[in-house]
């Protein structure tokens, strides 16, 4: 007997592959996290006074909080848009569950926090001569990006249906997610220093629990969040 | 509105006479400590507003899932007020820390990981006003506030944890001495009597708090149903 609906990962596939098509299209979402990263990272240069030195010391620091904003700015367009074109009532009646749409949406927002670190990575290693091409560390950007994906795409949700909206997504989205910057940096500074592994491990391992919990728990959710 | 329960009568003076003995207690009985002086004594209201303010937390949380479950909204009050009156005594505990660490580290903040969470904790509590106050229909305020506060009692003890495992300035009174935590003292029998009896006045006024502040909540939702029944 053939299934009617979808199953979970082909609804999921589907929704990362219309977001994608749709970005390719326009470009509009990633030019302007392209676009701000660099300004900030400028803006760095020009906040910080980044000696040869400073700048071992705060590399780690400066390429997560232009993470964390551009990504702030991705999360928010991505939902705004769904909203605007009425795609998140399209999507909301499609015979799919629910969950389909989270994966889906942040797996998309991951896509794009992701092509736009691939693209910052080298221009900071150049502007500020450090060697960022690491297989570990881009490792540590992953799963950071993974978990600040993952409960951003849930908070953009919300922040989405309330009268402030996109104000709201950073107030929300920073403190819960803490965590994930905090053990981000201090990993990605430790790999650029040199530091043992072990001392590695235990940010690493907060990363992953992080995200395994806020995964399931944004999984588990989402209903509750999306229902008229 | 309803009269106020015999027993909420009696927890009011209950709660008020347990703070004023324990104000006594840590006032004059308790002795001073030897490295530290006078302003140790901050440490018994200190705790005391960060254990009921961490309870609240917890109990924020559980409300939202129970919210989530089942749909009542008295669970959405209960989370407000648990919330609300939990940021005000987390507001209590960083200032009072203030006062304490600038005799004795010299500064009035540091970002020692312990008071970095309670940064961050309070700005989770901010959060989630802002939340709520963006959102006019009340069943949709009730879910995503439920939603944001499980989201922010996980997060904020995962921030811990991770503070936990780091290296902290912060005194560890109680639980294992790490070397590098400076400022830890163990108590004496006196201190230890203030101390807890401090930890009882305080989750007696926390419940004392969070009672009127569901009443109020009752209140607040009939006044909106009148203004909604008079916009019709």
């Amino acid at each position: 007997m053939k299934k009617t609906s979808p199953s979970l990962l082909k609804a999921t596939l589907a929704i990362v592959q219309k977001d994608l098509a749709a970005e390719f299209r326009s470009f509009e979402l990633i030019s302007a996290m392209l676009v701000f990263s660099l300004l900030v990272i400028i803006i760095f240069n020009f906040a910080l006074e980044l000696d040869i030195k400073t700048r071992q010391s705060v590399t780690a620091g400066v390429l997560w909080t232009t993470f964390a904003f551009a990504g702030t700015l991705g999360l928010n367009r991505s939902m705004a848009v769904e909203k605007d074109r009425g795609c998140m009532d399209g999507l909301l009646l499609a015979p799919v569950d629910r969950s389909a749409i989270y994966f889906g949406k942040a797996i998309s927002n991951l896509a794009f926090m992701l092509i736009v670190e691939a693209v910052i990575l080298p221009v900071y290693s150049m502007l500020y001569n450090v060697n960022l091409f690491r297989l570990d560390l881009l490792g540590v950007i992953l799963l950071g990006s993974i978990g600040y994906s993952a409960v951003g795409t849930l908070l953009s949700t919300m922040s989405a249906q309330t009268r402030t909206r996109e104000i709201l997504l950073p107030i929300l989205l920073f403190p819960v997610a803490i965590p994930v910057l905090l053990a981000a940096v201090k990993a990605s500074n430790g790999l650029l220093a040199g530091a043992e592994f072990s001392e590695i491990l235990t940010p690493l391992n907060i990363l992953i629990v992080y995200d395994v919990i806020f995964i399931a728990v944004a999984f588990m959710v989402f209903d509750f969040v999306v229902e008229e | 509105m309803q009269p106020k329960p015999i027993a909420l009568k009696i927890l009011d003076v209950v709660s008020i006479i347990s703070i004023a003995a324990a104000t006594y207690l840590a006032l004059f009985f308790a002795p001073t400590e030897a490295v530290m002086g006078q302003v140790q004594r901050v440490f018994y209201f200190h705790i005391g507003t960060a254990w009921v303010a961490m309870l609240g937390f917890i109990l924020a949380a559980v409300a939202g899932i129970a919210y989530l479950v089942t749909k009542n909204m008295l669970w959405d009050r209960f989370e407000v007020a648990a919330v609300e009156v939990s940021a005000m005594f987390f507001f209590i505990t960083i200032a009072l820390g203030s006062i304490w660490a600038r005799p004795a580290w010299n500064t009035w903040w540091t970002w020692d990981p312990r008071l970095t969470t309670a940064a961050v904790t309070e700005l989770i509590y901010i959060a989630y006003f802002m939340l709520r106050q963006g959102i006019e229909d009340p069943e949709k305020r009730a879910r995503f506030g439920a939603v944001y506060s499980l989201l922010g009692g996980l997060s904020a003890p995962i921030t811990f944890m991770v503070i936990r495992l780091f290296r902290t300035i912060h005194p560890v009174v109680i639980g294992s001495q790490s070397a590098a935590a400076q400022g830890g003292f163990s108590m004496t029998t006196n201190m230890r009597t203030t101390f807890f009896f401090a930890l009882f006045a305080f989750t007696v006024l926390f419940i004392d708090l969070i009672w009127h502040r569901i009443r109020l909540g009752g209140l607040e939702e009939k006044v909106e149903q009148l203004k909604l029944e008079a916009s019709i």
